[in-house]
């Protein structure tokens, strides 16, 4: 069910959040063997929020989201929940308040089931860095989920959740969502506040929805968007309800497609996928473009200084004093060196010292600045091209999910993000739509496909409702059945 | 100290700001309290926790630029200061770099003969205060030879402004004067309690030598752990004389961090916990940018309060006061207030000053109560002083006048008619007096005409008291000495 | 003009994480590999552009000087991974 209809269900008494949430639980019992989405299961805390919604519901009270169970990333905080990031050096950490995004939708009656796998920090492009948990690809279990927001993909993959909540700084919604099958929304820059969200990279990072449904991605997005005083980066910008303005077809709309990211080089299949979804956005009124994105090439290089340099920043606070993993020292020097040795994985470490670096004396200039400029030109690419058109489309992720450890070369992991980061570099809402399904090579079973949709700053609206009607016209989501935790009814 | 040599001083201050709230949070800011009691995720540098910065700061730092003078720039910027320490909740401090809510200024000072001097200011920047550590198992709670340290984070996140003085300072004395006039001014803006004993003020000093007369810096070592004024000018002169008594020699000056030793009166080379840092800073991407308002500023430039140098100058200038006399009552602004008042209404700034440090003050420590919530209003006051000008009443009774006002009883002129306290200088009536005193004491006037002319004051003070004190006493000192002399 | 080299030993000395032998020739290469990706930066014309500060302009968001709750200190002091009566504990700040 999505969440849509469980929300109308139990708003009109036909089915209790007790009952969703218990049937869920059950599911999760079922198939977290095999799926590995959750770290933390909420079992009771579950319950007790479904019992307070079903109170609530009786008072007369009406909830958006009612009963709808939701899967937590792992790198959000929940009052009294384990809240890891998926790191040894968070392993115990119990959050003593709530991310306001993850508080805004149980004001509105969602239900958290678990918190999320996720690639440690929110740093990789699979789930497999994260030093807790595995997590399969519900589609193929020999293959990962995507990442950073794996957990949560395969969390609603796998029907142990209705609606996941990701975060993404260079992609971690929208390639997950596109290796899982999902929608996974990012939303512009500064529209959902990230007090609570663990930080990873603090100019690029935003919560979003991952669901089955753009619908559903709505409905999650209107509730959590808008300005929060706890958060400097929140904009005060009136929240245009994207539920309402979901489309049926794109006439007099103009898609650009961008010159650089010719999809031949996907491999035949893939590309004759993509272009079939092109042309798909064609026979349902609208006009393609090519535009240009001269400068999205040098969107890795720019994103792999800036996002380290930030992160290398915002992970300094975990040092043993106040909370997390302490490793003893002799004196407080080697108590942070062990700490921080013994806590984060090979990943988070390679980005703390590119970043130290890129932000150290001598260097500074040469790289953080230099990249911050690269930023402003990837950004001016974007208002260029959006004088000629409305929206942009592309692929979301260059291959479907891939085998566990097929890419254990840093560098080629960073790949995965070619098509993604330039949206996070410009801040622009962007997200990925299930846009067809392929046999991977050597593969045994049929891969979703994404395709990636942006839009113009603060253009949310227009853009859920153009990936409303590509996915009613498409439907490809339903072509295929996950290997583990298929939707029952 | 030697001649030969002349010191170069700069100061660098941190001043803690007295708002409700703390830089980045809401936590309350007050000193004291059980530890860890003032604290939230914000302060805390919880993770996923999220600063947003205190307008309120940010509005008493732009007023203490204007008060020095300083430049307001448009654009204005926090950067993240990257460095780890216990007492450091994020490990890293936000603070500013290239670009501070004020540049430059001047901070005008006087000594304690009143001569004027100035001091400019680089620049005042606003930060976050650091937790607050102590230290166990060295014996004497020192980090030297501590065995562990214990976390306090009450004072994490509170607002802390600091205030860098160019190098043009020249002598510990200066270098005390500067820190007092900075003080002063920054209590009269109400911005700080400035308490050094409960660290609302705290400072350090830069200090090199060179040959007189000569342009370039010596090699400078900073001084920190100076814990009073006192201390300041203690640790300020025995650095100078260890760095001339190093160059005398032949040595050279080695750069580093010193700490004051109060017991012994001498530095030490200490490790400073921000010796030989990266700080890597950037701009804090959590932040947003402070463009402070133009028109903002003229108001609050409007709306600044005398400042204590603006007193002093006005006070020994155009009133004639004494040094000591100007700094206590800057010292005191109710005081100082009341006395502007005074002023201003009786037009005679020397005996508005004498009666309100003088009676007034003696009256106020007697009672506990406050010049200027006493029951001696600034026109009654102004009405004395007039009556003794007027010569209506001699200073005598003025004393005692004011002890009754101070009571309740009245405005002066309303008790002196009551009670019949006007001076008498009919000299008439006060031949009177002083026939009846000559008479009462002949041997006294047997001594007087013998030579011993130091015993008129004696007989004077007999027609006084005869006259129940109104006797006019120029007069009466008059007509006794002509009375003698006949 | 930049090198592909890092000093990682300096760089894990200022980021504070201990590293192993293995740990610091593996990432000398693979960061060395990275920063040889990001060297085609340079071929960017960015003399005239300014440095994006923010990628959605905005000034001025403050709070108001108004107390908000703080923690209860048992809450706060729960997750310590030291503590002594009120405070956190951590070992001696001076190596001996």
């Amino acid at each position: 069910m999505t969440a849509a209809e469980i929300a109308r269900d139990v708003s009109a008494g036909r089915i209790s959040a007790a009952e969703i949430t218990a049937s869920t639980l059950a599911q999760v019992d079922a198939v977290e063997g095999d799926v590995g989405a959750y770290l933390t299961a909420l079992n009771d805390l579950a319950r007790a929020y479904a019992t307070r919604v079903d109170e609530r519901i009786s008072a007369g009270e009406r909830l958006a989201l009612a009963g709808v169970p939701i899967a937590v990333k792992d790198n959000m905080c929940l009052e009294g929940t384990r809240t890891t990031c998926g790191s040894k050096i968070l392993e115990h950490w119990i959050a003593p308040y709530s991310a306001t995004a993850v508080a805004r939708l149980i004001q509105a009656g969602a239900i958290p089931i678990g918190k999320a796998n996720c690639d440690e920090f929110a740093m990789g492009s699979s789930c497999e860095n994260s030093a807790l948990g595995v997590t399969r690809n519900p589609y193929d279990l020999s293959r990962v989920p995507g990442g950073s927001s794996g957990g949560s993909a395969a969390a609603v993959a796998a029907s142990e959740a209705a609606i996941g909540l990701g975060s993404d700084t260079g992609g971690s919604i929208r390639e997950p969502a596109a290796f899982c099958n999902l929608v996974g929304f990012k939303p512009t820059y500064g529209r959902i506040s990230r007090y609570g969200l663990i930080a990873f990279a603090s100019s690029l990072d935003q919560i979003g929805p991952l669901t089955r449904t753009v619908e559903d991605a709505a409905l999650a997005y209107d509730l959590m968007a808008g300005y929060d005083p706890m958060d400097a980066t929140s904009l005060n910008r009136p929240v245009g309800r994207t539920a309402d303005s979901l489309r049926s077809d794109l006439t007099g709309l103009r898609v650009g497609l961008v010159r650089e990211f010719d999809t031949k080089v996907l491999g035949e299949r893939s590309d004759a996928l993509y272009r079939e979804a092109y042309r798909e956005l064609e026979r349902l009124g609208a006009e393609l473009v090519e535009v240009s994105l001269p400068t999205a090439d040098y969107g890795l290089a720019t994103y792999y200084l800036i996002a380290p340099a930030e992160c290398s920043s915002n992970l300094a606070r975990f040092d043993g004093v106040r909370y997390g993993l302490r490793v003893e020292g002799n004196d407080v020097a080697a108590m942070y060196d062990n700490t921080r040795a013994a806590g984060f994985g090979a990943e988070v470490k390679r980005r703390i010292l590119i970043g130290t670096y890129a932000l150290s004396s001598g260097y500074y200039d040469a790289y953080y600045v230099r990249a911050q400029k690269a930023r402003t030109l990837i950004g001016r690419d974007f208002a260029r091209a959006f004088a000629q058109c409305d929206l942009i489309a592309c692929p979301a992720a260059s291959c479907p999910a891939f085998e566990f450890n097929a890419k254990s070369d840093p560098y080629s992991m960073y790949l995965m993000d070619y098509y993604t980061i330039p949206m996070s570099l410009a801040g622009v809402p962007a997200l990925s739509v299930p846009c067809g399904w392929t046999v991977p090579e050597g593969g045994r079973l049929p891969m979703p496909l994404g395709l990636q949709l942006c839009a113009p700053l603060f253009g949310e609206q227009l853009l859920l409702g153009a990936a409303h009607a590509y996915e009613r016209a498409t439907n490809h989501a339903s072509a295929h059945p996950p290997e583990t935790g298929a939707v029952r009814s | 100290m030697n001649p030969a040599y002349e010191a170069v001083i700069g100061i660098e201050c941190h001043v803690e700001l007295k708002t409700a709230t703390k830089m980045f949070c809401g936590c309350r800011n007050e000193f004291g309290g059980e530890p860890n009691t003032k604290t939230c995720p914000v302060c805390l540098g919880m993770p996923g926790a999220l600063p947003v910065p205190n307008a309120k700061a940010i509005e008493q730092i732009v007023r203490t630029g204007l008060a020095f003078d300083a430049e307001i720039p448009a654009f204005s910027k926090f950067d993240r200061k990257n460095y780890f320490y216990p007492d450091m909740p994020k490990d890293y401090q936000i603070s500013q770099y290239d670009m501070p809510l004020t540049v430059g200024g001047v901070v005008k000072y006087w000594l304690e003969d009143g001569t004027m001097k100035q001091c400019r200011l680089t620049r005042v920047h606003l930060e976050e205060d650091t937790g607050k550590s102590t230290h166990a198992g060295s014996g004497d709670g020192r980090i030297a030879g501590s065995a562990y340290s214990l976390l306090d984070f009450n004072r994490a996140g509170v607002p802390l402004m600091e205030c860098v003085s160019e190098p043009e300072l020249h002598s510990a004395r200066d270098a005390v004067a500067y820190l007092e006039s900075l003080r002063r001014t920054l209590l009269a803006l109400e911005v700080s309690d400035v308490k050094m004993e409960e660290g609302s003020l705290r400072c350090d000093a830069n200090v090199s030598v060179r040959l007189a007369g000569t342009t370039q810096l010596g090699t400078k070592s900073e001084i920190k752990n100076m814990n009073s004024f006192r201390s300041v000018e203690r640790a300020i002169a025995s650095e100078i004389a260890r760095q001339i008594e190093i160059l005398d020699s032949g040595g050279r000056v080695v750069q580093e961090t010193r700490g004051w030793d109060e017991l012994h009166g001498v530095t030490h080379p200490m490790r400073s916990k921000e010796e030989a840092h990266d700080y890597r800073y950037f701009p804090d991407p959590d932040l947003t940018p402070i463009a402070v308002a133009r028109n903002d500023v003229e108001r609050l430039k409007s709306e600044l309060p005398t400042l204590p140098w603006q007193r002093f100058e006005r006070y020994t200038g155009e009133y004639g006061l004494g040094v000591n006399a100007a700094t206590q009552l800057i010292d005191n602004l109710s005081l100082a207030r009341y006395f502007d008042a005074v002023v201003v209404r009786s037009g005679n700034p020397q005996q508005s000053s004498n009666f309100v440090l003088g009676e007034l003050s003696r009256l106020a420590n007697e009672t506990g109560v406050d010049v200027a919530n006493s029951k001696v209003t600034v026109e009654d006051l102004a009405q004395l002083i007039s009556l003794v000008e007027s010569k209506r009443i001699n200073s005598k009774i003025a004393k005692e006048l004011l002890g009754r006002m101070w009571e309740g009883a009245g405005s002066p002129s309303d008790i002196v008619e009551r009670e019949g306290l006007a001076q008498t200088s009919d000299p008439s009536a006060i031949e009177g007096f002083v026939d009846e005193v000559l008479a009462a004491n002949e041997k006294v006037v047997a001594d007087y005409k013998a030579g011993k002319l130091n015993v008129l004051g004696f007989l004077v003070g007999q027609v006084m008291k005869a006259s129940r004190g109104k006797a006019d006493p120029a007069l009466a000192n008059e007509l006794v000495k002509k009375k003698l002399s006949s | 003009m930049t090198p592909d080299t890092i000093d990682i030993r300096y760089v894990a000395k200022l980021a504070r994480v201990a590293l192993s032998d293995d740990e610091i020739e593996r990432f000398s290469k693979e960061l060395g590999e990275l920063l040889g990706h990001v060297r085609a930066l340079e071929e960017l014309d960015t003399a005239s552009v300014p440095a994006t500060a923010q990628v959605v302009e905005s000034r001025n968001v403050l709070r108001e000087d108004v107390e908000r709750p703080c923690l209860d200190r048992e809450v706060v002091l729960e997750g310590a991974p030291q503590r002594q009566g009120g405070f956190f504990r951590v070992p001696r700040i001076i190596a001996q």
